[in-house]
């Protein structure tokens, strides 16, 4: 069923803009996304998310700019059939029919898609069973659990095998288990070289299944893998606590250089670019200086110390 | 346009429309009206004795309750067409459905199937049942079964459907503009307005309910139709919907 694409580059944008009256919805967005990756599109409510899934879902028009999904051009009234061949969205609402059973919503968008009879049936055993749902297929969408009608719309975006999948904040208002079980099935289409890109607020998740992350806020903020941006934003502490401090370690450290050190009981920190090269000769400063080091801890800069900072400079 | 994925929408809400007993009320109520209250008008009136049913005035009765058929068709798929696009919205289900490869057209075309083929149905049905019993109750009186006939063929095939279709399209605009079935339907409400001016126009005289007449009616109301169109389409587009309906 699913078209082949046989760019590298499966979702491409170029100063993609889009205006809603005197509003600047999004502004010259420009991004790439690589076939097989999980992008995590980051941003603030209100930073036009959703507009660009909807621009990239041909659902609404673009005002200035180009991208291409799967090779085609949004916009192209052609393309942009093509594009919803080739593409599965997963609204920010789930928008089931609550009146039809789970098998019948997933049936029908499997005959909207002209998949045969024997795909549809194999396509929803297959996803109603990795969700966990092929038990709940003949109840009514609506009187599912949030949860369930989360992964029904999962399922539902997926029946005609899709190389691009877009999510809309999949997890949000999931219980921690729905929310796993969402991340890891999300991880099991990676493994199927599905291309997904999941716009989130949550950076844990983000951070932990996401090839690359963008942050959005009208304009494209920053875009990167997790370790880049975190690296990005050179807020990394290193914490070392000493059996007890003195004046002769502190005079050591002094002639280090270190930005922001600062000395509170027997905790000493400051600021740290590398701290795989620069760390150690601290720890050597401290000992040759005659204290004993009790530990010695890398904090701070986590990707949603990265987000709150980059969000707040671009404000 | 393909009509296959605009019949596939239209199943999709016929399945839905079986498990909403008020679409159902609303299908079958008017029909029961018209086809069991009028003969039953005509079979008592004609029982009181007062001579108010002679068979010169009879044939004139019967054209002006035929004309409830066509009110009928045009009442009918408001709730219908109310409920299939203010559901959805309710239930933004129309924003996945717009992510597929189908055309706005399609969607809107597969909408309005589903709320014509039921009113016909059942209107149809009723109107079937409707000059049975009138010809059964006025038989002894006329001579003649008065139905079926020209006047009243021409108002099944020409009047029933462009009524059937001016209501599904003024449906689909006030839908756009609401967020309840309710609301929908109370703006819905206006468009008896034209119908019942032509009831009391025929019945002072200004407007005759026969052949001429009828297909004048239907000429007129075509115009609407065409009209409405172009406006329903308009509302109905993909930007539109997410980015401007209510």
């Amino acid at each position: 069923m699913s078209s082949r694409i046989l760019v590298t580059i499966v979702i491409d944008a170029e100063n993609l803009t889009k205006n809603f009256g005197n509003l600047t919805a999004v502004e010259d967005l420009t991004l790439h996304v690589d076939e097989g990756e999980v992008f995590g599109f980051l941003g603030p409510n209100g930073a036009g998310k959703t507009t660009t899934v909807r621009m990239l879902c041909c659902l609404i028009s673009k005002t200035s700019g180009s991208a291409k999904v799967g090779g085609y051009e949004i916009g192209n009234k052609e393309d942009s059939l093509k594009i919803r061949k080739i593409i599965g969205l997963v609204p920010d609402n789930v928008g089931l029919s609550e009146h039809l059973t789970a098998y019948d919503n997933l049936d029908f968008y499997g005959k909207i898609y002209d998949c045969t009879d024997a795909e549809r049936k194999e396509n929803i055993r297959r996803f109603l069973d990795m969700l966990g749902l092929w038990d709940k297929r003949n109840v009514l969408a609506g009187t599912l659990s949030k949860g369930m009608k989360q992964k029904l719309a999962i399922a539902r975006a997926l029946i005609h095998d899709p190389d691009v999948l877009f999510m809309d904040e999949p997890t949000a208002n999931l219980d921690p288990e729905s929310a796993t079980t969402v991340r890891e099935f999300i991880l099991e289409l990676k493994k199927e070289k599905k291309t997904i890109f999941l716009n989130t607020h949550n950076l844990d998740e983000a951070q932990r299944i996401c090839d690359k992350i963008a942050i959005l806020n009208t304009k494209l903020v920053v875009m990167g893998t997790p370790d880049y941006l975190e690296q990005a934003v050179k807020g990394r502490k290193t914490v070392i606590t000493l059996e007890q401090t003195s004046d002769k370690i502190l005079n050591a450290l002094s002639k280090l250089s270190l930005k922001n050190l600062e000395h509170k009981n027997h905790t000493l920190s400051f600021d740290v670019a590398d701290p795989e090269s620069q760390n150690w000769k601290v720890v050597e400063a401290i000992v040759l200086a005659g204290g004993h080091v009790t530990t010695v801890d890398v904090v701070g800069s986590t990707l949603e110390d990265v987000y709150l900072k980059l969000v707040r400079e671009s404000e | 346009m393909r009509l296959s994925k605009a019949w596939l929408i239209a199943r999709r809400d016929f399945k839905v429309f079986r498990r909403q007993k008020n679409i159902w009320y609303s299908i079958i109520i008017f029909p029961i009206i018209i086809s069991v209250l009028f003969p039953t008008i005509i079979e008592f009136a004609g029982r009181s004795g007062r001579g108010l049913l002679s068979a010169a005035n009879l044939p004139n009765l019967l054209d002006s309750f035929s004309f409830f058929i066509v009110i009928g068709a045009a009442y009918i798929p408001l709730g219908i067409a109310s409920y299939s696009i203010v559901g959805e919205k309710i239930e933004k289900s129309l924003e996945p459905l717009l992510a597929t490869p189908l055309t706005d057209g399609e969607i809107l075309l597969g909408k309005a199937i589903a709320a014509m083929l039921p009113t016909l149905a059942a209107m149809y049905a009723g109107a079937a049942v409707f000059m049975v019993g009138i010809d059964a109750v006025t038989f002894g009186k006329l001579g003649y079964y008065y139905f079926p006939n020209w006047t009243f063929g021409v108002l099944l095939l020409v009047l029933v459907p462009v009524a059937v279709v001016m209501s599904v399209l003024y449906s689909i605009i006030v839908s756009s503009r609401v967020n309840d079935a309710r609301s929908a339907n109370s703006y819905g409400i206006l468009i008896f307005l034209p119908f019942m001016a032509i009831y009391f126009a025929s019945e002072i005289r200004i407007i005759s309910l026969d052949i001429t007449g009828f297909l004048i009616i239907a000429g007129i109301l075509s115009a609407i139709d065409i009209a409405l169109y172009f406006v329903s389409t308009a509302a109905f587009q993909r930007e539109e919907i997410l980015t401007k309906w209510k």
